[in-house]
């Protein structure tokens, strides 16, 4: 056998032996392999020293390429062997120690050491930088002493994980950056401004715009940074994360050539052609790489070079994520936009969740996530393809699974992997098997035919998408996902919209009316569609049509909530939140007159009579009329409750009357029915005691006026609510609330939720009917004539007669009269 | 099957069908727990014993539908002719059927 060529890689840190990882996987024998490494340790993942430092992760943990690696792919190591000079004549390298070998094919993967700057002071004990494991190390050591400080010069990537780490060892951390904003090379300035507040939630401190001018020792350790502007912040630790300098001095030695880094073409050859170079000493077109993803790419290409194959690298688009706990961070490509290029921003303040998507000739040219990073990948996918994402536009910012779910495509091959025991349906305790041997079994198709078999998606609903993804991956193309609108229920084919707009447009009035004309296939239609329709026939004849109590649900037939043992719990409205001596005093004797069992504080800020027989009802609600109060609908799809905070009457942080303001929306909107329950939240200030930011409307009083949010939820979904617009006045705040409000009583599905709807029919358009003086006020108009018939207790209606067969037997002739002895 | 199937030898006038109202139910309390007295859209009336298969939940208090009404609780709907579950449910229990009948205008509700 011919002797093999000689390959020796200077470098023995991540580019190095990725590089000889790649060349042994295309051609294991074709070289006798030397590696010579720097630091006395086997190769490690630099990347995840943040981890190890936060503590999260021991250098066990890290190490990608152990002895045994070494050693079972006949590698020379010579660890801890700087190497000293390269003969390129000879062909040789010189180490430390005198050790010299020779090499056919030789690659530099010296890497970057750190810049540390030329501060006074800069070489004093506890000034390190955050480069090895012999930094962390020493890092480690000083955050050991109690209350100890940290400083950390730079605010890039490195610096805020190192000071986050920092801070995990329960160091005080401040990060102090030469920019206005963190992160400033991956991040615009609302990225930048979420991660200030994120490190500051987890103990580090953020001094931005601050040039650093001197390192103070005292007695002979580092003991605080000046800056130029005469702050000084003291310090036991001062780390520079302030970045990284290619390391040329071996390459420039002898003679290669070289600019920031190791010049190499597309091969990643540099000006000597058995001399190659990867990593971060590389300069490639002009451009020096320190993340991951770009140098496992130029190894590839090295190694492909190196086992004969066709190699050229064209370079690479940058994408980082950030490795701090619970602070999800990504960034790619041309992320700050500019001329030419156009932005799709989201945000969710709720969560602190931004997303900025740049689009340049209708291409994908960057992305800045922040909060939500989960499709991360799937942007810089987009964006290395260079597909056209033009018609994807409208969906783009909102991620891969609604974009591709949205046009049908298979929006996921996870569930196939799925395990069969996997819970699907939460409130039913459905797995996956069972969804699946059900439609197998049972030869079901669609999700109706599922969920009424396993009750699958039956109760909240929210699991429907994934049961409708197990049916496309169980049946594949015989399951059809619904096209066209939704049904209103398996007695029509139309959709929810189709019947509200023909309900008005042909002036239909009556239940067996709109079951003609729409051609329900069903005598009396279903209680899905027959409580749907009795509202929309309320809403759109407010006053002419009679309302249908055999078309409601119990609870809104009986005016107080069914109990899973038949007996009923009953609210009292307490306007706002507020109630009085008087009013607890009845509510105390009703509960000792009736032996009711149990008294809730609901979370709505009112008082729940729970376990009230139906025939006491009447008699309940009379003392609790007399009283003066009224039902609270807690049982209604309507507007159930208006929670406030104590606002400026009593707060010392109040800026607006939020609790007067509760009162008057409740007094006007009380009564009022809409296709889902609709709660209202007033806080009087940011600080939002109301929690007025997860209600179907909120408002949030301000210095300067009030600002009205819509669309939050919590319940089967957590969501926050969206800003709709800022007012002035109390009056402005009523009226855009109420023309919402009505907006949405004529567009919503039955049981949609505002925060739904607002999915459906988007923000902006709400903002154009609610926000503009002209429609908000015609719109008003329309729900304040509805109110003419609405504002009417029920209860007091009740207990002078009306529907009096619902609280009493059909006769009590049969009560005590055994109607048969039991056989014997 | 049960007590309320056998052949009634006494029937007790409950009231009027015009008191129950259409696509409604009405109640009535006995020794052995309530019975729910149905009358249809098509006119027609049914008692069943007014508790459903499942959880007990009182049927009196469901939307009737068709010939069938839907549980207050959890919304399975119950054959108001046979008291058995339908669609998904078919084949999980069965409520009691009581006898009844009508006569000039009276429900008549058979016991043994």
């Amino acid at each position: 056998m011919a002797a093999r060529e000689r390959l020796v890689v200077i470098g023995n840190g991540m580019a190095g032996c990725r590089a000889v990882q790649e060349v042994l996987k295309r051609d294991p024998g074709r070289y006798e392999i030397a590696i010579l490494g720097a630091e006395p340790r086997v190769n490690y993942d630099r990347i995840m020293l943040s981890p190890v430092l936060a503590g999260e992760k021991a250098f066990a943990d890290i190490v990608l390429n152990d002895e045994a690696w070494y050693r079972d792919n006949g590698i020379a190591l010579h660890a801890g062997r700087r190497v000293e000079a390269i003969d390129r004549e000879a062909r040789t390298v010189r180490a430390e120690g005198g050790l010299e070998v020779g090499y056919d094919r030789l690659i530099l993967a010296t890497g970057s050491d750190p810049v540390r700057l030329p501060l006074p002071g800069a070489d004093l004990p506890g000034v390190v930088t955050f480069r090895d494991l012999d930094d962390v190390e020493a890092m480690i050591e000083a955050s050991a002493k109690p209350g100890a400080k940290a400083v950390v010069i730079g605010g890039g990537l490195l610096g805020i994980e190192a000071a986050y780490g920092l801070a995990r060892r329960g160091m005080a951390a401040t990060v102090v950056h030469l920019m206005d904003v963190l992160m400033e090379r991956q991040l615009d300035a609302s990225a930048g401004f979420l991660l200030a507040q994120a490190m500051a939630e987890r103990g580090v401190e953020t001094v931005l715009e601050a040039q650093s001018d001197e390192i103070l020792g005292a007695e002979g350790r580092v003991a605080g940074l000046r800056l130029k502007d005469g702050r000084v912040l003291p310090c036991d630790l001062l780390v520079m994360a302030v970045g990284i300098r290619p390391n040329l001095s071996l390459a420039k030695a002898c003679g290669l050539a070289t600019g920031r880094g190791v010049v190499v073409d597309d091969a990643m050859r540099t000006s000597d052609p058995a001399i190659y170079a990867v990593g971060e000493c590389v300069e490639h077109r002009g451009q020096c790489y320190g993340l991951v993803a770009p140098i496992w790419e130029m190894c590839r290409t090295l190694a492909d070079a190196l086992t004969g194959a066709d190699a050229a690298w064209e370079g690479a688009v940058l994408s980082t994520r950030l490795k701090v706990s619970g602070v999800d961070v990504f960034s790619a490509g041309k992320f700050a936009g500019g001329s030419g290029c156009e932005d799709i921003v989201f945000r969710d303040a709720g969560r602190s969740v931004y997303k900025r998507i740049v689009l340049e000739d209708g291409k994908l040219a960057g992305a800045v996530l922040f909060g939500d990073v989960a499709d991360g990948g799937w942007y810089f996918d987009l964006m290395r393809s260079g597909a056209k994402v033009a018609d994807l536009r409208e969906t783009l910012v909102f991620g891969q699974a609604v974009t591709e779910g949205l046009r049908g495509l298979d929006p996921s091959a996870a569930v196939a992997a799925m395990a069969d025991e996997a819970e699907v349906c939460g409130c039913n305790g459905v797995c996956k098997g069972t969804i699946v041997s059900a439609i197998a079994g049972q030869g079901l198709n669609t999700l109706e035919t599922v969920r009424a078999h396993t009750k699958a998606s039956a109760s909240c609903g929210s699991c429907t998408p994934l049961v409708e993804k197990i049916l496309k991956a169980t049946l594949g193309d015989a399951f059809q996902f619904q096209t066209g609108p939704k049904p209103v229920c398996g007695c029509t084919a139309k959709g929810h919209d189709e019947v509200r707009r023909r309900i008005v447009a042909e002036g239909l009035k009556s239940m067996p009316a709109v079951m003609q004309a729409l051609e329900w296939t069903t005598p009396d239609g279903c209680p899905s569609c027959r409580p749907a329709l009795n509202y929309y026939l309320l809403c759109a004849w407010p006053g002419d049509y009679r309302d249908d109590k055999q078309s409601r649900f119990v609870n809104e037939r009986v005016h107080a909530n069914i109990q899973k043992d038949g007996t009923y719990s009953v609210v009292p409205r307490m306007w706002g939140g507020l109630t009085s001596a008087a009013e607890l005093r009845a509510i105390a004797d009703v509960v000792e007159k009736f032996a009711i069992p149990t008294v809730k504080v609901t979370g709505g800020q009112r008082i729940d009579l729970l376990g009230v027989k139906k025939d006491d009802l009447p008699a309940v609600w009379a003392d609790l009329n007399r009283a003066g109060m009224v039902s609270g609908h807690a049982y209604a799809k309507g507007l159930r409750t208006v929670k406030t905070c104590v606002g400026s009457e009593w707060c010392r942080f109040g800026t607006q009357d939020s609790t007067g303001l509760g009162v008057r929306l409740e007094k006007f909107m009380w009564g009022s029915w809409t296709p889902a329950k609709v709660k209202l939240g007033v806080s009087g200030c940011p600080r939002n005691c109301a929690e007025a930011t997860c209600k179907d409307i909120g408002v949030i009083c301000v210095d300067s006026g009030y600002e009205i949010h819509v669309g939050g939820a919590a319940g089967l979904h957590i969501k926050g609510t969206e800003l709709l617009t800022k007012v002035a006045t109390e009056e402005e705040a009523i009226w855009t609330i109420c023309a919402v409000t009505q907006l949405y009583r004529e567009q919503g599905w039955y049981l949609e939720r505002i925060y739904k709807w607002m999915d459906r029919v988007g923000l902006d358009a709400i903002r154009a009917e609610a926000c503009d003086p002209d429609r908000r006020r015609v719109l008003y108009d329309r729900f304040a004539y509805s109110q003419r018939f609405s504002r009417i207790d029920p209860w007091a209606e009740r207990v002078a007669g009306r529907d009096s067969g619902e609280f009493n037997p059909l006769t009590r002739r049969m009560e005590f009269t055994p109607m048969s002895k039991e056989p014997a | 099957m049960n007590a309320f199937v056998k052949d009634p030898t006494l029937w007790t006038d409950v009231g009027a069908v015009t008191d129950i109202p259409v696509r409604g139910a009405r109640r009535i309390p006995t020794p052995q727990g309530d019975i729910a007295v149905f009358r249809t859209g098509d006119g027609r009336v049914f008692a069943l014993k007014d508790a459903c298969p499942h959880k007990g939940g009182p049927l009196s208090q469901g939307i009737v539908h068709g010939h069938a009404v839907a549980c207050p609780l959890h919304n399975w709907s119950i054959d108001l002719s046979t008291g058995e579950p339908l669609g998904a449910d078919r084949g999980k229990g069965c409520t009691p059927v009581i006898p009844l009948r009508v006569e000039d205008g009276r429900l008549l509700v058979g016991s043994v």
